[in-house]
């Protein structure tokens, strides 16, 4: 019985914590699908692909990627060789001296990337002026400060993956090919970069995720070149739209399709080594039902193969499908509720001024009630009958019951505007 | 196939700091011979192996390879091959890759390689194991892929550092004949380092008995084993019994020697201690154990050597009988089993006789530890 308490409370666990690991994502995932122009999940009203659309037809946003892109190459090609230079120096340098330099290659992780952001400008800065270069020379360009400056601290995170490798790495390798005849170079490239495959693939996609992601640094680098997150920050600023999630959607999906790919590429080699091992060809290991060799015993192939498809309809939906139909149908249905609403709104306050009227002075007494969360203290409407200059705003703030009151969406702005 | 390639240490001095691991090393190694460096682990043979290969610079001396001079040459410009401990195949790398490795620094095509690396798989009879992985080949198989990988190279001399240690006892023992045999057909020089003297002894032409950074003999087999230099090489090389004591008189190439517990006994002086061993000298006298017999309890003379037994054991081949000796160490004799019968003489005293000849004496000096 106790037994049973236990594994029941582990489940609820595990369910509280891949809900708090992966609920924002699928909550965000569901909003790119919504048609409201403020992203959110519920109500549910129509099906919709345009912030798809909305978001290749958004030069700054594919600006943006392009830029993450460019930078991501150039640290990637950046940081991983400077993480193999220090790595391997780690593993060669004179063992007193190791403890130290460890600590001198971590301490760029350690500080905040603020200040390796504005640090890098005013090095770089500094040394342009020494040079007597113009301030478009190629030293602060947005690319190469970017570049720079993020790899100030991502090389540190692609040495510590390589070093976890060349720890393993015996030097009696290298010392057999130089005795074969080799040359430093040639063992360095035959046989110890080989070796390093693994742990070098990894600290690429390390080192592009983590410049990807960059904000901090970026912001203080990216010049003429603003990568996807600054551009993100910025618009955010001015409210956020599905199209944003729509990304979020993409990038979601294209990780999940690289992790599942990956890892049945592993059960792939998997399954081979064990028929080599056992001396059967891969195609004898199935039977009864005669998959392919690669998906035997291969689940991630299987789960890539049925999100693919899934991808594949989805998308072939969305050639075809049309929801002006649906969205014409809640827009008529929102522009009959608000009606109703303004009705109501001006019934109540009919009967508040006749309350008024008879009871005298006990104005706020009885608050018309509102459905949204905040009371209604941003529905212009409520604010017993104020100026006329928000009135327009009333029938967009009256049509969102959400949270925020609809102060991300940029229809208010304008109304508040007029 | 090549002549055979000599290799001379002229004065070889090897220091780590204030450590000193090879002290004034003088050996002369004949082309085409097995060589080996025998000696416990620390003693400083790998570090000399290491300043052959070229993987080391000498603090002071010389390294001659067929007479040239190697100062300043680096391991890939040597003409050495060495076999590492842990034998150092590429693990990425198909066997017969890695067999033909030096064939590809060389520039050579693919079809080359495998042409030869197929003639070497046949040598080491691996034929068909070619496009197997190392991680796939048995501990012996690997051995061999090491070996042919070396022999690929073409090289004047073949260094093998320990290649045997990782296997176990019936591999080492075939790989043993196997390394002479693949010596042999081949011609060049093999210099061999091990701790384990059975391996020295049954391989090698010439052995090199080294002790902390000093090599004390250098000669074959036999003489190294019954003719030692040393106190230390006496010890290490074989079981030996030790009768420590002072030299009470010399004739010719005999000694009579005072022992501090077995009485006066006679025994032969090692060649390379001739003239120098003179009376009131503190010396020690070794007895093999299979040259001990039994004789008459109580027999006295000036080789007939009487203990308590302490214990005994049968080991197969041999009745063991251990007797308390000099110093802590316990005497062992060896009795070769025809299938008598055996009693047991554990607390009786027993008297044990031996020829002269096979006793040898050398200067009292550092043993072996156990």
């Amino acid at each position: 019985m106790n037994n049973s308490i236990i594994r029941i409370s582990i489940w609820v666990y595990l369910a509280i914590f891949f809900i708090y690991l992966l609920g924002p994502l699928v909550i965000m995932s569901i909003t790119a699908f919504n048609s409201p122009s403020f992203p959110r999940a519920t109500p549910w009203e129509c099906l919709t692909f345009e912030w798809f659309s909305a978001l290749f037809q958004d030069e700054r946003i594919l600006n943006g990627i392009k830029n993450s892109i460019l930078v991501g190459i150039g640290t990637i090609i950046l940081s991983v060789s400077m993480g193999l230079a220090g790595a391997l120096m780690l593993t060669q340098i004179w063992p007193k001296l190791r403890a130290t330099y460890y600590t001198i290659i971590i301490a760029p992780i350690l500080i905040p990337g603020v200040v390796l952001g504005i640090s890098t400008l005013v090095f770089w800065d500094r040394i342009n002026r020494m040079l007597g270069l113009g301030a478009d020379s190629f030293l602060s360009n947005g690319l190469f400060l970017t570049i720079i400056g993020q790899s100030t601290f991502i090389a540190s995170y692609c040495m510590l993956v390589l070093v976890a490798r060349l720890q393993r790495y015996d030097l009696a390798l290298t010392e057999a090919a130089l005795d074969l005849g080799a040359t430093h170079a040639q063992a360095f490239r035959k046989i110890l970069l080989p070796f390093m495959r693994p742990a070098l693939a990894s600290a690429a996609v390390l080192a592009f995720l983590a410049s990807f992601e960059n904000y901090n640094t970026t912001t203080f680098t990216f010049g003429e070149y603003p990568t996807l997150t600054i551009e993100l920050a910025q618009k955010v600023r001015y409210g956020i739209t599905p199209a944003i999630s729509a990304l979020a959607f993409m990038i979601v999906v294209l990780t999940v399709f690289a992790a599942l790919f990956n890892e049945a590429n592993i059960k792939r080699k998997e399954v081979i080594a064990k028929a080599r091992k056992e001396g059967a060809t891969v195609g004898d290991v199935t039977s009864g039902v005669k998959l392919p060799g690669f998906f035997t015993g291969n689940a991630a192939a299987i789960t890539l193969v049925v999100f693919a498809v899934a991808t594949i309809a989805v998308i072939g939906t969305a050639t075809v499908y049309s929801p002006k139909q649906c969205i014409a149908n809640v827009q008529e249905q929102k522009r009959l509720e608000t009606q109703k609403r303004i009705q109501e709104l001006r019934d109540q306050r009919k009967r508040d001024a006749e309350a008024a009227g008879q009871a005298g002075g006990a104005t706020g007494a009885a608050k018309p009630s509102n459905n949204s969360g905040f009371g209604g203290v941003f529905a212009p409407g409520t604010l017993q009958g104020g100026d006329q200059g928000t009135a327009p705003a009333d029938d967009a703030g009256s049509s969102n019951n959400s949270g925020f009151g609809g102060v991300f969406a940029p229809n208010n702005i304008n109304g508040a505007d007029n | 196939m090549s002549a055979g390639v000599g290799v001379d240490l002229e004065n070889l001095w090897i220091r780590f700091g204030d450590f000193v691991a090879v002290r004034d090393a003088n050996v002369h190694i004949k082309g085409g011979d097995f060589f080996s460096f025998l000696g416990p682990s620390g003693c400083g043979k790998t570090t000399i192996l290491r300043a052959v290969s070229g993987f080391l610079e000498p603090s002071e001396g010389n390294v001659l390879i067929g007479g040239n001079n190697m100062k300043g040459i680096g391991p890939n410009k040597r003409p050495t091959a060495l076999i590492f401990q842990n034998l150092a195949l590429f693990p990425l790398m198909k066997v017969w890759e890695n067999i033909s490795f030096s064939m590809e620094i060389a520039g050579a095509s693919a079809k080359e390689r495998r042409k030869r690396a197929d003639e070497l798989l046949d040598m080491i009879a691996l034929s068909d194991q070619g496009d197997k992985l190392p991680s796939e080949l048995s501990g012996g198989q690997r051995q061999r892929v090491a070996i042919a990988r070396a022999l690929c190279a073409e090289p004047d001399v073949l260094l093998l550092d320990e290649p045997l240690s990782a296997l176990d006892l019936k591999l080492r023992q075939h790989m043993r004949t196997e390394l002479r045999e693949i010596q042999k057909r081949v011609g060049i020089t093999f210099i061999y380092i091990t701790h384990d003297q059975g391996e020295a002894l049954t391989m090698s032409d010439d052995i090199a008995v080294m002790r902390a950074g000093v090599i004390d003999q250098i000669g074959d087999g036999k003489t190294i084993y019954n003719d030692p230099a040393t106190a230390f090489a006496a010890s290490f090389v074989g079981e030996n019994n030790v009768f420590r004591g002072k030299v009470l008189e010399v004739n010719g190439n005999e000694a009579l020697i005072r022992t501090n517990r077995s009485g006066d006994l006679r025994s032969r002086i090692s060649t390379a201690n001739l003239g120098k061993l003179a009376v009131g000298d503190d010396a020690m006298m070794f007895i093999r154990p299979e040259a001990l017999d039994l004789a008459p309890t109580g027999t006295k003379g000036e080789n007939f050597v009487t203990a308590q037994v302490t214990h005994e054991e049968f080991e197969g081949n041999t009745f063991n009988i251990f007797m308390e000796g000099d110093g802590g160490k316990e005497i062992k004799v060896a009795i070769p089993n025809h299938g008598q019968s055996f009693d047991d003489h554990t607390g009786q005293a027993m008297t044990l006789e031996y020829e002269v000849d096979n006793a040898v004496a050398v200067p009292a000096g550092e043993l072996a530890a156990e």
